[in-house]
């Protein structure tokens, strides 16, 4: 069996009365495509907040290569390898794309202010590390984000673009695990199908273990090892593409249950 | 408004419409405005006070000028739209005349009720500066009917001229614009240019353009006039290129600077201080020690996105820890060590006053880091007044005979030197903007920037942003109290009454009317603003202003926030911020043009 | 949000450890202080307490209840002009800076008032009548002021990045201070003197009240109920609520949220229009400066009640005017510190910093809606 990376145990949350989600059993290896799904207001994104250290949960743990992530600021936990990106676009929108993927490699870096001052060899050394780092992972997705796009502010990208640079800003973090919430929202279904390529190339090229939230399950057939369901908080399937696609709770989430039992 | 909109075409003229038929509510409205805003700096007494202020010899003061722009600017206004791209424009025409006119009648009506109740009725009471002076002034010594009359006519006129602008062409209203700046600015300037045409030899040009007693003459307006043309029309044009190309270099890579500028700001720096007199080297000076604080706030501000109210304590940590350091009267603690040893200790407090006062604000939110900022700024000056610090702070008697300044041994800048204190002020200030340049192009400037972006993303992103906020704030705190150290070795003594809040706005003021994140614009708010109209307790070459230096600059700081929030010379990311709206619309509106790849976008979405 | 999570969370960073440090630091020299002025009240010559401070003495009853009342009467004055601010923020989800110039409106108009009245007698023949006169002109005087300003500066800025509208108040607070300057003259101007029932002396219970501050307070309760009235049981105060949780929602409910926004700076300078009669009573004096400090204390007591909270404003007034009036007195003379009252203004921005690091969401828990809390 392969390396286990991310081992999450009975997580909960709750927010106020609400149980965003409730214990939540799971485990990702290294190297594997492991895709989130559920309908909406399911948990899912709490779920990755959860994990990044933005929401901090109510019971559980979260061990991480061993260590439990609990307690651990989100650059803390970005430190140890885990990137994320967000649901609803948040670029640093203002600055540039280069700099959008410079500035995310800062905890893999070192030099302070007295380096930036006196340009001594060392900062001028990791500024030209980190400026290549930066255009190799936007050079990832072809040339839609490098030459003269580099200097051009995060803002004036199209859509498609704005959700491509999300995914090099955390590739840009040298993690171990990426958390992909819906890569290919709003995408058209060529952009979707070639972007889908790419997350398998992130995996097999780049070494990346991915966890995918999706709602778009052509994407999610095609690149998940495996897949888990949520919804109203609970695990109500796990196992492969299709095992999961044919077992009747899952069905029954997705097109609803009958009037009685819902609340 | 247009109502009609046209999708096909990108720029379309609606028909004209007749030049009555127009929307009078809005006319009226802004008339009641113009005469409101007359009445109001009537009252305000700036017409009488601001009198003796001429510019043009006989023709035009000061005083005359805080009423007339009044109605320029409304008559304009009134029909000035929104004009967007892909939207019907209306054709201009006698509609904005008409429109102009009326709204400087009804102003002008207003200013005419204001000397009729100034004739008929007392109200100094409440308001003090109801008197006959500025009934005299108003209508011009002839009597009640003739001002009145005067006003009306006069203000109608000057609407109709603010209309007008609207059907001139582009470059007509560069030249009236560039002319009336050249003037006023050269007016304001007098007393400078008096002093620098001397250190030049200047002399006979001086005597060339103003009056002995007083403003320009009319010769000197013409000549200014003829020259602010002339720089329009040939070197302006060469200018904007070159800006352009120098822009389109730095789009392309930031960190480049234009060499040949730095190379001639640094000779001018070295150079120029030998020429000019005292008068304007003691106000570069003051502009200096502003200009240093509001670099150091920009650090804060203008970069790391902390509204930091509270930004004078750091000014008064220099300050006060350089005058106990080196004064040989300090009470308490007196080691009397030269400047430059005690330079060192005021790095020093100034880290630790940073670290203390960040530590618990920074992870507020902030409007409260704001407040808070402001509370520990008025804690440190109450403290340093109070009885139970006086044994080292002299309390409110403050610490005298601080010595000078003494570089290393080499030399003594004596405080009451102007010329060698401004040198002493251009060498921080270099330092300055040596730090924020280099820190704002390096891995620290760039985690700054995006916890100004977005702060949980930032954190997400793996930057610890407690640890980036505090490195911002201890490097604003060292470059303010470099600003209080000189400032105590110049003035010779220091008093709490020195570092009020008020000191901290004006400091803000300057970054934000300057354009915040933008070095040039930190230096134009500085040079604008305390040199021209003064520092907190600092005269500026507009003397007679200083009764409405803070009334001005509180109008300003409205004014820029709600139609130029980015400054006069904005940075290029922060006015894309502000203007997101505009930006993005241009942007998506050229998108459709071209395909998925090829948004292509213009640099600038500000108006010149 | 993150923020109260995290405090929970054991000190794991320099920061956390300091300021752990802090609250310990000042938890410690308030009880200190507390406790060595309790042993100087049980006996000054005490050693324990003359070590602290050789010149300690007792502080005796009258001149202790003398403090309460002034602290409880100056803080109801904040808590009233808290109320502006907290209703703003609850709103609009920034900090009003302008809002104590709109209480110095209140304090000048009603020294204008005041004083053409005693000019034509009213004043002394029928004082409630004046009083009745003065309070209206101060309130209208305030609330168009605050509309005003709602109008002309905030409302083109709805949207805008939040520290925006903040600079821009600032802003609007530095012009109507110098405009009070420049058209009013600067420097101190004073109201005129007061009945004599309203100097004398009130005895309730052990307290001895000045009648004036009686007066204050009594004001201040009926105004805060009238508040509470408008907000909890009629229909504007329901949208304003809404207004306050969901902007977007309440305007797809129909509700008006211009007209709601304006009415809550309506209502806030009303309360400040109040504050700022009432200070001209208490204090017989206004300048054109009179409206920044109080401002911004009062703001404090906002935070310090739980801001968008109505009762905890009042409340955090109260707690703020009685500490700075006390607290000096009873922490910082028995402390040995020399010149304490000179401190008070500091102790008001210590208490606002010392409820933020102990609890940042106030005495009283904030009401804000989401997207202000995040
Ligand atoms: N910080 C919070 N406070 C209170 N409730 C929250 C918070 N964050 C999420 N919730 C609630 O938790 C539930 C789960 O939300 P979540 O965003 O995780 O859903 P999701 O599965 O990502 O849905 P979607 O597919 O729409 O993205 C929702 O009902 C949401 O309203
Ligand atoms: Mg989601």
């Amino acid at each position: 069996m392969s390396e286990r990376l991310l081992d999450i145990k009975n997580l909960s949350v709750t927010f106020g009365g609400l149980n965003a989600l409730s214990d939540l059993d799971f485990h990702v290896d290294k190297g594997e495509i492991v895709s989130v799904i559920g309908p909406n207001g399911a948990g899912k994104t709490t779920f990755f907040n959860m994990i990044s250290g933005m929401v901090t949960p109510t019971s559980g743990d979260i061990i991480f290569r061993g260590e439990s992530l609990l307690g651990l600021d989100p650059n803390q936990v970005t430190a140890r390898g885990i990137a994320r990106t967000f649901q609803n676009v948040r670029l640093f929108a203002n600055m540039t794309i280069l700099e959008n993927v410079m500035v995310s490699q800062h905890c893999r870096t070192k030099q302070g202010i007295m380096g930036a001052l006196f340009q001594t060899g060392g900062f001028k050394r990791e500024e030209q590390e980190i400026r290549e780092h930066g255009e190799k992972v936007l050079g990832f997705f072809g040339s839609r984000l490098v030459g003269y796009r580099l200097n051009q502010p995060a803002s004036v990208l199209s859509y498609a673009n704005r959700r491509r640079l999300e995914i090099a800003r955390a590739m840009a973090t040298k993690p171990e695990v990426i958390l992909l919430d819906e890569p290919v929202a709003g995408m058209n279904p060529k952009e979707s199908e070639e972007l889908t390529g790419l997350i398998g190339k992130l995996r097999d090229e780049w070494g990346f273990t991915i966890v995918m939230i999706e709602h778009d399950m052509g994407v999610v057939r095609d690149v998940s090892d495996r897949v888990v369901v949520l919804d109203h908080g609970e695990t109500i399937a796990q196992g492969s593409y299709d095992e999961v696609s044919s077992n009747p709770a899952v069905i029954e989430a997705y097109l609803g249950r009958p009037a009685e039992e819902a609340s | 408004m247009s109502e009609t909109m046209n999708t096909d075409d990108a720029v379309v003229l609606a028909p004209a419409r007749s030049a009555f038929d127009q929307d009078w509510r809005k006319i009226v409205n802004w008339g009641l405005i113009c005469a409101l805003a007359l009445i109001f700096v009537s009252l305000t007494d700036m017409p009488d006070k601001l009198d003796k202020r001429v510019i043009v010899e006989p023709l035009l003061s000061m005083g005359y000028l805080s009423l007339i722009w009044i109605p320029i600017a409304l008559g304009n206004f009134v029909t000035r739209e929104v004009v967007l791209e892909g939207m019907a424009q209306h054709k201009k025409g006698l509609r904005e005349l008409v429109a102009g006119v009326s709204v400087g009648a009804i102003g002008g009506a207003g200013l005419a009720l204001l000397i009729w109740l100034l004739d008929t009725r007392d109200l100094s009471d409440p308001l003090v500066n109801w008197n006959d002076a500025l009934l005299e002034v108003l209508s011009f010594g002839e009597g009640v009917g003739y001002g009145a009359i005067f006003w009306i006519l006069a203000s109608a006129g000057l609407g109709l001229a603010g209309g007008a602008l609207h059907l001139l062409p582009a470059i007509a209203n560069r030249l009236l614009f560039a002319i009336s700046l050249t003037i006023v600015l050269s007016a304001s300037l007098e007393s400078a240019l008096d002093d620098i045409s001397e250190g030049f030899q200047l002399e006979w040009l001086f005597e060339a353009l103003f009056e002995k007693k007083g403003g320009l003459s009319v010769q000197g307006a013409i000549i200014l006039a003829v020259f602010a043309i002339a720089w329009v029309l040939f070197l302006g044009g060469q200018a904007k290129r070159g800006r352009a190309a120098v822009a389109a270099r730095r789009e392309l890579s930031p960190t480049k600077v234009n060499t040949v500028g730095l190379v001639l700001i640094a000779v001018a720096a070295v150079v120029l201080p030998m020429f000019l007199g005292r008068l304007t080297n003691d106000l570069l000076t003051n502009v200096g020690l502003f200009l240093l604080l509001a670099l150091g706030l920009n650090i804060v501000v203008g970069l790391a996105g902390i509204l930091d109210l509270g930004y004078v304590a750091f000014y008064a940590v220099g300050g006060y820890t350089a005058a106990i350091m080196t004064s040989p009267t300090s009470p308490g603690l007196s080691p009397e060590l030269p400047w430059w040893v005690a330079i060192f200790v005021v790095v020093f407090m100034a880290i630790v006053a940073g670290l203390f006062i960040g530590a618990p604000v920074i992870r507020m939110r902030g409007d409260y880091l704001a407040i808070v900022t402001l509370g520990f700024g008025e804690i440190i000056r109450l403290t340093v007044r109070s009885d139970w610090a006086s044994g080292f702070t002299g309390g409110a008697q403050g610490i005298l005979s601080i010595p000078g300044a003494d570089i290393v041994g080499i030399a003594t800048v004596k405080g009451t030197d102007p010329q060698q204190v401004l040198y002493l002020v251009i060498g921080f200030v270099a330092i300055a903007i040596y730090v924020s340049w280099r820190l704002e192009n390096s891995r620290i400037g760039r985690a700054w920037m995006a916890v100004r972006e977005d702060e949980s993303v930032a954190e997400a992103m793996g930057i610890n942003t407690v640890n980036s906020k505090l490195q911002a704030f201890v490097v604003g705190a060292i470059l303010a109290s470099f600003s209080g150290a000189i400032f105590a070795a110049k003035v010779g003594s220091v008093f709490e009454s020195s570092f009020k809040i008020l000191v901290s706005i004006v400091i803000l003021v300057i970054v934000i009317v300057g354009g915040m994140g933008r070095i040039a614009g930190v230096a134009a708010g500085a040079l604008v603003l305390v040199g021209i109209l003064g520092g907190p307790n600092q005269p500026g070459l507009l003397a007679e202003f200083s009764e409405f230096k803070l009334l001005i600059y509180g109008a300003l700081l409205i004014w820029m926030m709600l139609k130029r929030p980015e400054g006069l010379i904005p940075n290029v990311r922060r006015s894309r911020e502000l203007h997101q709206d505009e930006f993005l619309q241009d942007a998506w509106l050229k998108a459709q043009a071209d395909d998925d790849d090829d948004e292509a976008v213009s640099g600038e979405a500000a108006p010149a | 949000m993150t923020t109260a999570m995290r405090s929970k969370a054991a000190p794991r960073t320099g920061v956390d450890w300091f300021l752990t440090f802090l609250r310990v630091l000042l938890s410690g020299l308030v009880l200190f202080g507390l406790s060595a002025f309790l042993l100087q009240q049980i006996d000054p010559g005490n050693p324990l307490a003359s070590a602290i401070n050789p010149d300690a003495n007792r502080l005796s009853w009258d001149a202790f209840q003398g403090l309460v009342i002034s602290g409880l009467s100056q803080g109801a004055m904040y808590g009233l002009i808290a109320l502006g601010y907290s209703m703003v923020y609850g709103v609009l989800g920034f900090i009003n800076f302008a809002h104590g110039e709109v209480f110095m409106v209140g304090a000048m108009t009603g020294m204008i008032t005041s004083n053409k009245l005693f000019e034509a007698g009213v004043w002394e023949d029928n004082f409630l009548l004046a009083i009745l006169i003065a309070v209206l002109v101060s309130v209208i005087c305030s609330t168009v002021t605050a509309v005003v300003t709602e109008r002309i500066a905030y409302r083109p800025l709805r949207g805008s990045p939040r520290l925006i509208p903040l600079i821009t108040s600032i802003g609007v607070s530095f012009f109507i201070q110098n405009t009070s300057a420049v058209l009013l003259g600067p420097g101190a101007k004073s109201y005129p003197r007061l009945p004599d029932w309203l100097r004398d002396d009130i005895g309730i219970g052990p307290f001895d009240i000045e009648g004036k501050k009686l007066l204050v307070l009594v004001v201040a309760g009926l105004s805060m109920g009238a508040l509470w009235y408008l907000v909890e049981r009629t229909k504007t105060g329901k949208a304003m609520r809404a207004v306050a949780e969901d902007k977007e929602i309440a305007s797809l409910m129909g509700i008006d949220v211009d007209r709601t926004i304006v009415t809550t700076f309506a209502v806030g300078g009303a309360m400040a229009g109040v504050a700022g009669i009432l200070w001209g009573i208490l204090f017989g004096s206004v300048t054109e400066f009179t409206g920044f400090l109080p401002g911004i204390k009062a703001f404090s007591a906002a935070v310090v009640g739980g801001i968008g909270n109505l009762g905890g404003a009042m409340a955090g007034g109260l707690t703020l005017g009685s500490s700075e009036s006390l607290a000096p007195q009873l922490v910082l003379e028995p402390l040995g510190v020399t010149g304490h009252t000179q401190l008070k203004d500091a102790v008001a921005f210590l208490v606002l910093i010392f409820v933020l690091l102990v609890k940042p969401t106030g005495l009283f828990g904030e009401r804000l809606s989401a997207e202000e809390r995040a």
